[in-house]
This record gives structure tokens, sequence and C-alpha cells, in this order.
């Protein structure tokens, strides 16, 4: 098949051509370097500054033999990626900028010149010498804009780091005190020392979201304001720091400074504030000037010191210290303890990878000889070594101007607790007093959930609110208040007016502290059953539900030479092993006993020795390691984009490619990648044309394949109508294999040429049948081989249907559920004729572009001891029992596991799940995110019921009710949803004695669950008696296999509130923004008033409905027309009118978007419009012609029980 | 003419039980993970046909020759072999699809099937032996 020979991209393979073809990493790199020297000039630090770069350059010198300057030229970018070189000048001011210190420039300068080199040499450093790898990568991964403080200072941050992290660690009382004050805080300072090189790590992350930026800078200008801080609390302020996080990478490569910039400062805030509050206590602004000095201080001391230790540590810390000071963009004292703590880390791993010599002597000689000559090429590059870090990070211009004060501020009590953590006493009290005005400001009961936060460390501003929210609604009490009986048939409010939240484990407050966030890890039952036959007697399924590339704000990044594993089981160590004595541990999952290594014996955040159950694998649930050499079986892929479009005739009316290529455009320079990151375009009918892009021509050149089955096409009519798609995907499938990489495919009608051909099978007349729903399954299975082949080839496939037609998703699908890639479907899109879709595209297409991406990725489940998993949920290949093979990982996908327990649990009174992710990261590292969920066994089955989670059941039964619909018949599916139900309250039933038999009696835990199984009856998926396409049910069949929990939920059982009314009563914060909190309604159409405005939110859609009799002021105010009868009948925004009404509905739905990755539509239904079918086919608890209504229902439940 | 006939079924089912030997080492070679699920997957599905058509002649053959105990005997697991076949889902990659073995117990059931069929083919060998000694 001819296919590959055209493609131009791919004759450039391999590190070393990649210059010519991917620039822009380079260009990245440069970029950082080039800021980070601005810093360096800038930092307090000059005086020590010298030194230690030369420090710097012994350390990297040996790492980096490569460092040739071959990087420089890749600058030329042809590419998008050229925009990032521009920014390259900027560096050069900042260096002029930095006003006293001459030493600080000069070394800049000199850095800038060499650094140039260093991020080719990291490179190379990839392919040729594994053992470095661990090294550069942490480097280049931690780009954060505020290095140069750091660099000056990193000696002094070390001291002063393990005091101002770990409050806790060193004195017993700071923890309680801690708890008092704040929940969040305690665990906060761990996170914020990793919070930095999180940051570096999540490269690729997305969107920006603007007013997080706001947000942030507001923060740093106003000197850690505590309200700002409660902003984080909120769920979306997190998403959005999230976003930041992962941007930061990606900011790089953006060729806008100012984006850059605005982006970069947020990030360093967001790090920043924590450890400002804690650092100084009261005089948050104040604090910041004097710092500098501080630390200035405290790092020369060390250098004169000279110890051999320290040296040694410096060296290895140094970089880390530029990844730290990345990381934490303002050079907040906090910020700096953790970057210290990174260093530390960093500093173990490239003693032991990197250069063994350091290690081993530990004697100046050493730095001597490592300065002197021993590496004299590495010398230069040496010297560039500290940029790379800087490269990574996303601004250093920004974070310059923003961080400037901060910086001084910061060094300070990093002096004064640098000598040898006497620092802890002073930092302490501050540390108390922000957090008090954190939790006041995050919320209006801030103090008083401060006890049941339930994951404060990992995730604070998350957590906070959550917890809060939970402790005072539900989880105060837990176990009483879960069992407590309910009378399905009597109550008749059963949703409660707040939004559910998973239930807490019931376990000691240490272990739940620990313990990882419901967001990414949840378990249906949250006690576990301690026997199969036990778990048969609940009748509820036993499952997990993960989220485990989501963005994170907070996530602790380990550089660390050895990854410490258990021997037998190779489940890596975590927060529940248990420590035996000071050199051994067991394992949590097989209960072997394994040998602490020395390495793990040194506790980089305390700088002691001896400590192991201190270091931050053990205090993390949700850590993420750079990985070795070990770890690859080649190199790391480059991230490699191709797009395959459907350029028929039917395509181009439909005017997708024009949102495309748009959304391709604008968003091209924040593709997550490095300088090897390559692009593709390929577009098909009836044949297949490659593009030529290759640089040096004038225009792309087109070429034209139209032998397509090995048979030449001799037509060619001018109107192509036929679409072959399946000679497409395979040509795409050749170009890619020799990489792997995404393949991103926009299909508009069935494939009807060549291989993979399809006919049509849906009968729009059964649509509405409620016997039989045929073809839930694919047709061919030409798609999932070929997916299979794609997944071996480390390819994934992700899908844009947009049709207006019957496309057999069922088939298409497979393409993508195979390969771990994510489909998108827009039905009867068309570009002007459906404006709500286009702009879905777009957006959608926003963040498909921009969102972090992981490559070549693994996911292994681990358990105890006793449990399996038997059956898995989601978009992958398994390749062994529990071995998930993800082409590509993206933060959005989600995944489902269901568990049977096959030894009984008698002899454990705790069983861990372990998801460990391994992937390429897009900047071409190989790293591992590793979640530890514990959770408690129970032998009584009132436990068991006492620790539901209903929403994690419901989604488990929802992708078996798939698979079940698809292996056996809808029908089935549908049987077994309501047996669910049945036997499950019948069991509990049983449970209870006291009660007659009459009524519908549910724990508290599952009173929802029947109203969620109705909710699943009447989604599209499952649903009969109402016309629904068959596309329309695939694609929901789809989400429901791939969406996490949180998106997921609110797709069976949609949110509704009532906005017109909104008030502040209860109000949060975010981003200076006040966002009502309107109670939930139940989906009762009893609960609209035609004097009311409802908002109903579906996930990925939203509706306003308009009541005939709504007050005009709303109207006028919210929707700017003057009364109901103007309003248009097609209204998919919210004008911005500067009223009161209109402000606070705004900053409602804002918030609520804000809170997933695709922005929802926005839908204006009037009361008496024809769309309010649409509407009111989501009011789950009313009747409809085809289903029951809830007390319906459950009374069809009840006379099941009874039978 | 008797014993050609079981001599044809013996060999015929030695055939049997050595692939079964082998879709049971495959499949053990899949669950301590020595080989992937693709691959393992496409070696078995090759066999299948091969062996329905074996096990199917044998059962013909004890109808012709009117070995009514022996045809009785066959019938099930002949059956049970024609309709997993025709069963498999279109989309499916045959008997075994890699896609889903490891699912809901898939590869146990397999196996179980395996073991069960090997015990029947040893079972059915001894009595084509049996029954050309006694001839």
């Amino acid at each position: 098949t001819p296919p590959s020979h055209p493609y131009p991209h791919h004759s450039a393979e391999g590190p070393a051509q990649s210059q010519m073809q991917v620039p822009s990493g380079y260009g990245l790199h440069h970029q950082n370097y080039m800021a980070p020297s601005g810093h360096y000039s800038q930092g307090p630090g000059k005086m020590t500054s010298l030194p230690l770069d030369t420090q710097c350059d012994n350390y990297y010198s040996g790492p980096y033999a490569a460092p040739t300057q071959n990087v420089v030229t890749p600058s030329t970018a042809n590419q998008p990626g050229a925009q990032m070189y521009g920014r390259g000048p900027p560096a050069p001011h900042m260096m002029g900028s930095t006003p006293g210190s001459l030493h600080g420039a000069a070394s800049s300068a000199s850095h800038l010149h060499t650094s140039a080199s260093q991020p080719y040499s990291s490179f190379v450093n990839h392919y040729n010498s594994p053992s470095m790898y661990s090294v550069t990568s942490s480097v280049a991964s931690q780009g954060f804009p505020s290095t140069c403080a750091h660099y000056a200072m990193s000696t002094v941050s070390n001291a002063v780091y393990p005091n101002v992290s770990y409050p806790s660690l060193p004195a017993g009382d700071p923890y309680g005190q801690m708890f008092t004050s704040q929940n969040a805080p305690t665990v906060r300072p761990v996170k914020d020392s990793f919070s930095g090189q999180n940051t570096a790590v999540s490269h690729p992350s997305p969107l920006p979201p603007p007013p997080s930026q706001q947000h942030h800078q507001h923060q740093s200008l106003s000197g850690y304001n505590t309200l700002s801080w409660s902003a984080p609390g909120l769920p979306t302020q997190d998403s959005l720091i999230r976003n930041q996080m992962g941007s930061l990478p990606i900011v790089n490569n953006n060729t806008t400074n100012t984006v850059a910039d605005s982006l970069s400062c947020p990030v360093m805030q967001n790090v920043q504030p924590p450890k400002s509050s804690s650092v100084t206590s009261t005089v948050l602004s104040g604090a910041s000037t004097r710092m500098p000095p501080a630390t200035k201080h405290a790092a020369e001391p060390v250098v004169s010191a000279s110890q051999p230790l320290e040296r040694i540590q410096h060296q290895g810390m140094q970089y880390g210290d530029y990844v730290n000071n990345q990381a934490s963009s303002t050079p907040t004292p906090l910020s700096s303890t953790s970057d210290d703590e990174e260093e530390e880390e960093d500093e173990e791993a490239g003693v032991d990878s990197s250069s063994t010599t350091s290690s081993a002597s530990p004697l100046p000689n050493s730095y001597d000889a490592l300065e002197g000559g021993s590496y004299p090429d590495m010398h230069s590059s040496s010297a560039s070594s500290p940029a790379p870090d800087r490269a990574l990070e996303p601004n250093p211009a920004p974070a310059q101007a923003l961080s400037p004060a901060p910086t001084p501020t910061a060094p300070q009590p990093a002096k004064v607790a640098k000598p040898f953590g006497y620092g802890y006493p002073t930092l302490q009290p501050g540390y108390q007093n922000v957090a008090a005005p954190l939790n006041s400001g995050a919320h209006p009961s801030g103090l008083s959930y401060s006890g049941f936060q339930q994951y404060p460390q990992h995730y604070p501003g998350v957590n906070q609110l959550s917890s809060s929210l939970g402790g005072l609604s539900l989880q105060s009490s837990p176990q009483p208040e879960s069992l407590r009986p309910v009378n399905l048939t009597q109550e008749r409010n059963i949703l409660p007016t707040t939004p559910v939240w998973a239930p807490v484990p019931n376990l000691n407050l240490e272990l739940n502290k620990l313990n990882c966030s419901p967001d990414s890890f949840r378990c249906t039952l949250t006690n576990i059953p301690q026997t199969q036959a036990l778990l048969n007697k609940a009748k509820l399924p036993l499952g997990l539900l993960l989220h485990p590339f989501r963005d994170l704000t907070q996530l602790p990044v380990i550089t660390s030479n050895t990854i410490v594993r258990c021997r037998s089981c190779r489940t890596y160590i975590n927060p529940f092993v248990s420590f035996i004595d000071q050199r051994r541990w067991k394992c949590n999952l097989c209960y072997r006993v394994n040998d602490v290594p020395e390495e793990f014996m040194y506790n980089p955040l305390t700088r002691s020795y001896g400590e192991p159950h201190k270091r931050p694998e053990v205090q993390n649930s949700t850590v993420e390691f750079i990985a070795s050499s070990d770890y690859m079986l080649r190199p790391p892929q480059p991230a490699v984009y191709l797009f395959v479009l459907d350029v028929s005739h039917n395509a181009v009316e439909a005017g997708y490619l024009t949102i495309l290529c748009q959304s391709l455009l604008e968003n091209l320079d924040k593709l997550p990648g490095d300088s090897r990151t390559r692009i593709g375009f390929m577009t098909f009918d009836s044949t297949i044309h490659f593009y030529n892009l290759q640089e040096g021509l004038s225009q792309p050149q087109m070429l034209i394949v139209s032998d397509i089955d090995g048979k030449p096409q001799t037509v060619l009519p001018s109107q192509e109508t036929h679409s072959a798609l399946g000679p497409a995907l395979q040509a795409a499938f050749k170009l890619m294999s020799p990489t792997g990489g995404r393949v991103s495919v926009f299909q508009t009608q069935l494939p009807s040429l060549g291989s993979g051909l399809l006919q049509s099978r849906e009968d729009p007349n059964q649509r509405s049948s409620i016997k039989v729903v045929q073809h839930l399954g694919p047709a061919t299975d030409f798609y999932k081989k070929l997916a299979l082949d794609c997944s071996g080839q480390q390819t994934a496939v992700d899908l844009f249907l947009l049709s207006s037609q019957y496309s057999d998703l069922a088939s298409l699908a497979c393409m993508s559920k195979f390969s771990a890639g994510c489909i998108f479907y827009y039905p009867s899109f068309h570009s002007t004729h459906s404006p709500s879709q286009a702009e879905k595209l777009q957006k959608d297409l926003r963040r498909y572009l921009t969102r972090k991406i992981g490559f070549e990725a693994v996911m292994r489940i681990r358990c105890t001891k006793g449990l399996s998993m038997h059956t898995f949920h989601g978009n992958f290949f398994v390749r062994s029992t529990d071995l998930l093979s993800l082409a590509n990982i993206n933060p959005d996908a989600g995944f489902a596991v269901q568990l049977s327990i096959e030894e009984s649990l008698t002899d454990t009174s705790l069983v861990c799940f372990q998801t460990a992710l391994l992937y390429t990261s897009s900047k071409g590292e190989r790293r591992i995110r590793v979640h530890t969920l514990c959770l408690p066994v129970v032998s009584s089955l009132t436990d068991v019921y006492a620790g539901v989670d209903v929403q994690a059941a419901i989604c488990l039964l929802a992708n078996m009710a798939v698979d079940r619909s698809v292996s056996s018949s809808l029908s089935d599916a549908r049987d077994a949803l309501v047996n669910a139900v049945v036997d499950s309250l019948s069991a509990y039933g049983s449970t209870i004695s006291n009660v007659q038999h009459s009524a519908l009696i549910a724990p508290s835990s599952l009173k929802l669950f029947p109203l969620y199984v109705l909710a699943l009856l009447k989604q599209k998926a499952f649903r009969t008696g109402t016309s629904t396409r068959l596309d329309d049910r695939v694609y929901a069949m789809c989400q429901i296999k791939t969406q996490p929990l949180v998106h997921l939920m609110k797709m069976i059982h949609p949110n509704l509130y009532r906005i017109d009314r909104l008030t502040d009563e209860g109000a949060i914060h975010v981003n200076d923004r006040v966002v009502p909190q309107p109670s939930l309604q139940k989906l009762s159409a009893e609960k609209l008033t035609r004097e009311g405005a409802f908002l109903m939110d579906c996930g990925s859609v939203f509706y306003i409905w308009i009541g005939k009799g709504c007050d005009n002021n709303f109207i006028e105010n919210v929707l700017g027309y003057p009364n109901f009868a103007a309003i248009p009948q097609k209204m998919t925004h919210l004008p911005e009118l500067d009223t009161l009404s209109s402000e606070r509905t705004r900053s409602f739905i804002t918030w609520l978007r804000d809170g997933r990755p695709l922005s929802p539509v926005l839908h204006v239904v009037k009361d008496e419009s024809p769309a309010k079918t649409e509407f009111f086919q989501h009011f789950i608890e009313d009747r409809t012609e085809a289903a029951f209504s809830y007390y319906e229902f459950l009374l069809h439940v009840q006379q099941q029980i009874c039978k | 003419m008797e014993a050609m006939v079981f001599l044809l079924s013996l060999i015929d089912c030695c055939a049997l039980i050595f692939l079964s030997v082998y879709f049971i080492i495959t499949l053990s070679d899949l669950e301590c993970d020595y080989i992937n699920a693709r691959s393992c997957c496409s070696k078995l599905n090759k066999w299948v046909i091969p062996e329905l058509v074996g096990h199917t002649i044998v059962t013909v053959l004890m109808l012709v020759s009117l070995h009514w105990f022996i045809f009785l005997l066959n019938l099930p697991v002949a059956t049970w072999n024609i309709y997993r076949f025709i069963m498999v889902p279109s989309g499916n990659m045959g008997v075994f699809d890699p896609t889903e073995i490891h699912n809901r117990g898939q590869l146990k059931s397999h196996m179980k099937e395996a073991m069960i069929k090997l015990g029947f083919y040893l079972l059915c060998f001894f009595m084509y032996l049996y029954s050309i000694l006694n001839d």
C-alpha cells in the first residue's frame, strides 16, 4: 500500500532529526533558559549565585556531555512552535532589568549562552544515557518562572524548607495545632513543597482559564488575602488552578508571551500562597520584602561551610532549586522550602544517576575536579544546565515582574529557619494564623468543618469545600446517619438540597487524611465485605471508579533514584504500608516484608536520616515518580499528532473544517509537546490525500492516492460523496506506527468505500420500540482489529463524529474504544444551521487540543491479596489480568473496575487498592502516577450497607448495564438494573427485623439508589419507548463507559436549580466573584413554577427554562429582553448585563462550567417553545408515556420485593 | 470395518486431545501473562474450526456407523461447539476475543471449558480404544 511514502514528517525520525521538524520544543527550552537567567540576575542571592552556578556547572557537567549547541539552531521555527523562540529575547531583558547584581547578571548571561545548548543535551541524554535521564527530566519538567531567586538561594532554601514545609513533622504539637486551626494547612505544607514540581510536571494541561489567573494575581497583589484563598477551596477554582498548572509547560510553548506571563503568575501564586501563609504569619506583604536578604544570608553560610555533604546536596539540589523556584514562581519562603524538598530529592536522583563521583566523593575536591577539568566539555553545558529548569518554567519574565517583591520575602524566613530547622517555631505561628483566615474566607462555616476534612492534604482547595459541606451535611457521624432507615415511599423529598458527596471511609482520622481523594479513586463500598458470601448477600456491586489522570492542583513529584516497590507484588510504597522497624516495611497488598533501601532512609524533607516513614511517598497517597530507564522499552516517544479529516461533499457542506482549522491555528502553540513534536494531516473522501508540509515549500504539496484497495479508482467525481474511512485509517496507522501518538479522525458519514465500509443498520421505525433494540454492537471487527493494531503501536484513535444521519457509531466507536482514544459526537452538526453545535465543537476542540496528554501508557491496578479484578470498563485494551494498555491517556478519561473477593479477608482489617499509571509525558519524560486507596474490611451486613457509595455504585451499574445490553440485550440490562434495586433493598430489609414488611425501607446511604436507577432507566442509553436514535444511544453508552464519575452523575441525574431568585446567602467566593449556591430541586415538573426561571445542569448541556409568568425584572435584567414574549426561541447566550441578578446568574453558570473540561452548551427554553420536550425529558421523577414515575417505580420495586 | 471406524475415531480423538492440551497451555500462558491477549486469541481462534470439524466428523461417523450411544454422547459437545461458533457477535474477532477475554471471567470459563473437553476426549479415547480391542 502506497500511503506511507508521501508523508513528509515521518522522514525525520529520531532525536537528531527532530531538530528540523520540531524546533518548537527547542525554542521552548531556550525561552526558559533565557528567562531563568534573568531571574538569576534578579535574585537576591547574587553573591551566592556565583558559587552556586559553578557548582551547578560541575554538577551538570557530568550528565550533560552532549550539550552541543545544535540546539540553538533549531529555533528557526517553521513550525507552530516557532513562536516560542520569540521569547528568547526577553531573557536578556530580564538580565538588564535586574538592577544591582552584577554577579548575577554575568552568571546569568553565561548561562544563557550555554543554556541554549542545554535543552538539546537533555534530549540527547534521554536517548544516550538513561541514567541521566531522570535528572534531566526532572529539571526540565520543573520549569517554573521563579527559579532565579532560588538559584541564588538554593543552599539556603534547603535548610529552610524542612521547617516550613513540614511543620507537623518535626514537632508533634504542630499537627494538633494545625488541625484546629486549619485542616488543609497541615497537609498543605507538604503539598506546597511538591506543588512546584507538580506544576512543572504536569506540563501538557490545557486551557488556563482567565478568571483564575486574575484571581491569582489578585492574591499576589493583595498579599495573599485570606479571601482569595477561600476561593481555592471551591471546586471550580481548583480545576482552574489545575489547568493552569498543567498549562505551564504549555505556556512555554505558547507563542504569546503575554499569555505565558499571565499563566505563570497564577501558577506561582498557587504554589506560593500556602507557603506564604504558613511562613509569614501575620505580616504577609511586609514579610515578603524582608525575606530575600535572609535567604541570601543563609545561603552564603552554607556555601562557605563547604561541607562535603552539603555540597553534594547542593549540587543535586541546585537543579532542584531551580525546579523549585520555577515551580513556585513567586519566591515565597514556603515555596522555597518546597523547592528544597524537591531539590533534595532531585539531588538524590542526580547524585545517583547522573554522577556517581559526586555522590561517592562528597568532598570539596570532587567539586573542584568536576569544575576544573574533569569534564571540560561539560563545563559549558553545566552552566547551562540550570537553565533547563527554567526553560521549563512557563514564563520567567512574567514571574519576574510579579515575583520580585514576594521573592525577597521568602528568603527571610528561610534564613531564620535555615540554620538547622530551628526556624520551625517561628514559622508555626504564621501558619496557624494563615490557616484560620483561609478557612473562614473560603467558607462561611470554615471553622466548623476543620474536623471533618476528608482529604485535606492532597487537594486543599476542593477538599476544603467538599469536606466542609460533607461535614456539615452528612459526614459528621457517618455510621449512624448512613444506616438510618428511610421509608422511601413516605419520604417525599428524597433528594438533598446540597450536592451529594462521597462518603468517607470509616477509618481513623489519620488514615482518612492520607487517603486518596474520592475525585481520583472511589469504591462502591467504602466498607469492604470480608467474604464473597457477604458481598453476595448484600447484593451490591463491588468495584472501583478511577479518574487517574485528572488535572491536579497538588501533586508531589518524586525524583528518586530508586523507586521503592514491593519485591514480590511490585506495589509502590505508599502511606498504608507498615514499617516493622527502621529497615523493613511490610507491603500492604501482599504482606511481604521488604527492606528499606539505603536511599530511602534519608528524608529529603527534613534532611534527616532514618525516618523512612516521613518520606513524601509515604505521606501522600497520590504521587508521581519520574521513572528511570528501567521503565522504558524504548526511548520516550515524541508527541505526534495526526489529523485525519473527512473532506467529502457531506463534510464540506457541514462546514466543520473551518472551525477545526480555526481552533488548530489558535491552539497550535498550546499543543502539548516539546521540540520533537510532529503534526500531520491527511484528508480523504473516496481517495486519500497526503500533504507534504516539509519546510522550504512555499505551500503544502498535496498528494492524492486513489489506490485505496489496491484497485485503482478511475472515477473521481467532482462532488465526491463517498468516504473511504477504512483505508484512510489504515494509512494513518502505517504513518503512526514507527512512533505512536494520537490520531484524530473527523468523520461525517457512514464509511462507504474500501475496507471497513458499513451499511446502515438502523430502522427508524424501531427507534421508539419497547421490545428490542438491535445493533448496539459493532457490525464488523475491522475497527476493532485496527484499534488493536494501533494500540500495539502506541497509537490512539480519537473519533469526532459530526454526522447528520446514522453513521453506525457502534462500529466506528471500536476504533477509539480499544485504542484508548476518546469519542466526540455532534449529531446533526452544521456550522451555520446549528450554531450551538458549532460552538460546542469549538470549545471541545480547544480543550481537546490543549489538554494534557500521556503517551504509551499502561495502567496497572493492584489490590490486596484476596481481592481480584474481573472486569474493566473504559477505553483501553486489557493486556493482561491487571494491566491496561493505554496508547494515550487524557485527563478526562475515567475507568471502572469490577472486583470480586476470591479469598476471605478475615485476617486483615484494611484493604488497599493501588493504580499505577506509567506514561510518557508530552515532554518526553517517563512518569508514574500512583494513587492508593485504603478501605476498612467489615464482617457484618449492616456495616456493608453503612458504607455504600451510592453514586459510585450507580456508575458501576451503568457500566455493567452497557456491557449487558451489548452482549445480551437492552431489556436484559434494564431488568438487571431494576433487580439491583430490588435485590439490594430486599437484602437490606432482611437485616432489619423490626420493620413491617409493607414499607419500602432503605438505609440512608442507599436512599438515592432507586432514584438513580430510575434515572438510568430513563437515560438515553437505556430508555425504551421514547424515540431515540441509535447513534445517540450508542454515544450515551460510550460516555457512560468513559466519563469520570463526577461528570457521569450529572449525565445520569441532572441538577436543577431555581435561578430567578438567586441570593448571596450561602454563596461562595471564587476569583473575587460571588457565586450563589441555590439549592438543588428534585427533577419533577411540580417544582417548576410559572413564575420562576430554572437552570438544569445536564453535564454537557445547560437548559434555562423560563416560565410564562416569570418576573419581567428577571427577564430584563438577566436575559436582556423586555418581557417573556420578546425572548427568542433559540437563545444560547446570556448577555452581559450590568445588573446584580445578571451578574449572579452568570457567575453561577460560569462556576458550573469551570468545573468541567468540556464546556456545556446553554439553551434558553421558553415555557411553550417546542424545545421544551428536550428539557422535560430530564424530569426523571415524572411519569412519561413509557416509563414509571418515581413513586410508581418505588411501588414496583416494593411489589417485586414482596413477591 | 468396525475397527476402521474406531481407528479413525481414535486418531481423530488423539488430535482433539492434543488440541485441548494446546488450548489449556495457551490459556494458562495468558493467565500467567507469558503471552498477550492478542496473540493468544489469534492462536486459539485458528484452531476453533479444526476442532469443530474434527469433532463433528467423529460424531457423524458414529451416526453413520450406527453407534447410537457414542453418537448421543458426542452430540451435546458437537452442538455446543457449533453453537459457540455461530453465536460469535459480528464485531468480535472469533470465539476468543482479545478485548473481552479478560472480562467477566471469560478466561476462566474458557479454561474450564477446555478442561472439560480434555476430560471428555480422554474418555472417548479410551472408549474407542476399548471398542477396537473388543473387535
